[in-house]
């Protein structure tokens, strides 16, 4: 039997049960604007979103294709220049959660969102880092979020675009860094968080119907599973309903086309 | 002061210089990008914190040498796959970057924008973009001794604009998300600005981000100049375009028959979104 809800879904539902009312939250586009946004209309309806484009406390009702969409900015309570977002709201420590997505993690939670291969002559080439390497560095925490496979989950990252636990057992103390680091990787097959010994991430819960080789299969490297593993409540029918209005109106706006003044 | 946009890029933009067309998702300078084409700049350095589809088409085109940036996809759609052709296979000519985080090229502006020989940032930290961009270093508190990440000034030779709105002696108003606009309109030596209106009168509230006129090198009034992003009260961001780009953009054919139909056979931004709506009429 196929569940009522899609993997990805689950795993938004998972993120957004992770914000708290109140939280003031950075949040990057796609699966991590989805999941705030979620939790605004769901648990967290004071939930404060700051969008790196300069919208301090936007209440979007679809979610945005970019991070600067009008949406965003008539929604907010105010707008801001860019460096402001980044000196006297990130730097400063007023970020109680960032957001992070990323091509690549590795088992102490760096993330790389630059290049597969080599960086000058790459296979791929990502489009980068973004706000991620100072979100990582001064939200107080950060939550990461990403599908599980073992072409993402890798043994070594093939360029270190922010920074997790480096090589872990307190290493990102060391640094200075002010933020705890990524305290919870959401995927689309369970939830993992930094053992707090070694700062290895460690599967902690998995998804309805997911087994743990299935996790482990879907990692490059060999997962520590927690000693007590728990299951994740499925989506309640109101989590479903909301985010999928919520991903509906999104669809029907994004494919509305700016009537040209011709 | 006001002069046509075909004039103002010939005037002032020449081969070899360092630009900066910015605006951060909302009021980038579109019809500016599309006028450089045309004009066939070549060897340009460009500065943007996301290169978007102006830089994409720019690159694509054969304009840069040189990339500065900090995020380089097209916003939640994928990639930029003109820049990503030119950084993985050379086409059309290999592209030099200087990668940088947000928080870093934001700091970049703003030393620029203060005549200050560098910026800095509690930055950078465990990442290896430093490894790969020498430019990006620290220095040493002098008060506590911690290392803070250095990145240079940077100056433009040409900042490049799009605002909601100037008046006639020059002043320009902008609003809505005004991203490291302000910082790079002053840290550059010459300033280029298209706008929306010219009015008489900005009645602009005291905080509203205004670039007096005496820091503006030309003013160029371009309706619709930011499209497919947008100008906030004016028109929305297509993001229907953006999400068309990435079919147009993925192949090289595709890509320089786009560009060569709409760019390279319009006069102006005009005639560039008529291109568009023909097209889009013609297609059942």
């Amino acid at each position: 039997m196929t569940a009522p809800w899609t993997p990805d879904e689950m795993m938004t539902v998972a993120a957004a049960r992770l914000l708290w009312d109140g939280c003031v939250c950075f949040v990057g586009i796609g699966l991590p604007s989805a999941a705030a946004n979620l939790a605004r209309q769901t648990h967290a309806p004071d939930l404060v979103l700051i969008y790196e484009s300069g919208t301090l406390e936007s209440r979007p009702s679809v979610l945005p294709l970019s991070i600067g969409d009008g949406e965003l900015a008539a929604t907010a309570t105010s707008v801001i220049p860019l460096p402001e977002i980044f000196s006297y709201w990130l730097q400063s420590g007023r970020i109680d959660v960032g957001f992070l997505g990323a091509a690549q993690i590795d088992r102490f939670g760096n993330l790389n969102s630059t290049t597969i291969g080599d960086y000058h002559h790459p296979r791929t080439r990502l489009p980068g880092a973004g706000g991620a390497p100072e979100i990582a560095v001064h939200a107080r925490r950060t939550f990461v979020v990403l599908k599980q496979t073992a072409r993402t989950f890798v043994p070594k990252l093939d360029f270190c675009t922010s920074a997790g636990f480096l090589t872990g057992s307190g290493a990102r103390a060391t640094t200075g860094a002010p933020g705890l680091g990524p305290q919870v990787v959401i995927t689309d097959l369970g939830v993992m968080k930094p053992a707090p010994d070694t700062e290895e991430l460690e599967l902690v819960s998995r998804f309805e119907g997911v087994t743990t080789d299935q996790v482990r299969s879907a990692t490059g490297w060999d997962l520590r599973i927690a000693e007590r593993l728990e299951t994740v409540a499925p989506p309640t029918p109101d989590e479903l309903r909301i985010l999928r209005d919520l991903h509906a109106r999104t669809r029907a706006a994004h494919a509305r086309r700016v009537e040209l003044p011709c | 002061m006001l002069m046509d946009l075909k004039d103002a890029i010939a005037q002032h933009v020449e081969d070899g210089q360092t630009l900066a067309l910015e605006g951060f998702t909302h009021l980038i300078p579109f019809a500016a990008g599309h006028e450089i084409i045309r004009q066939g700049r070549r060897d340009l350095h460009l500065i943007r914190m996301t290169p978007d589809l102006i830089y994409d088409q720019m690159i694509g085109a054969g304009c840069a040498r040189a990339l500065t940036f900090s995020w380089g996809g097209n916003p939640g759609v994928g990639s930029l796959h003109r820049l990503r052709d030119a950084v993985e296979k050379g086409w059309p000519h290999p592209l030099e970057l200087h990668e940088h985080s947000h928080a870093g090229l934001a700091a970049a502006y703003t030393a620029g924008a203060s005549h200050l020989p560098f910026g800095m940032l509690r930055g950078y930290l465990g990442t290896d973009l430093a490894q790969v961009n020498p430019d990006i270093r620290s220095v040493a508190c002098p008060y506590t001794g911690e290392a803070i990440a250095t990145v240079p000034a940077l100056h433009p030779d040409i900042t490049i604009l799009h605002a909601q709105k100037a008046d006639r002696r020059g002043n320009v108003l902008l609003h809505g998300i005004v991203g490291a606009g302000k910082e790079a309109a002053l840290a550059a030596r010459k300033l280029l600005v298209t706008v929306e209106e010219v009015v008489e009168d900005l009645g602009a509230a005291p905080n509203a981000i205004i670039l007096p006129h005496w820091v503006v090198t030309a003013i160029s009034h371009v309706p619709w100049g930011a499209y497919p992003s947008y100008a906030q009260g004016y028109y929305e961001r297509d993001n229907a375009f953006y999400l068309d780009w990435d079919d147009i953009a993925r192949d090289r054919e595709t890509f320089l028959a786009w560009l060569d139909l709409h760019v390279m056979h319009t006069g102006d931004q005009a005639a560039f979104l008529r291109s568009l709506a023909r097209c889009a009429a013609e297609v059942p």
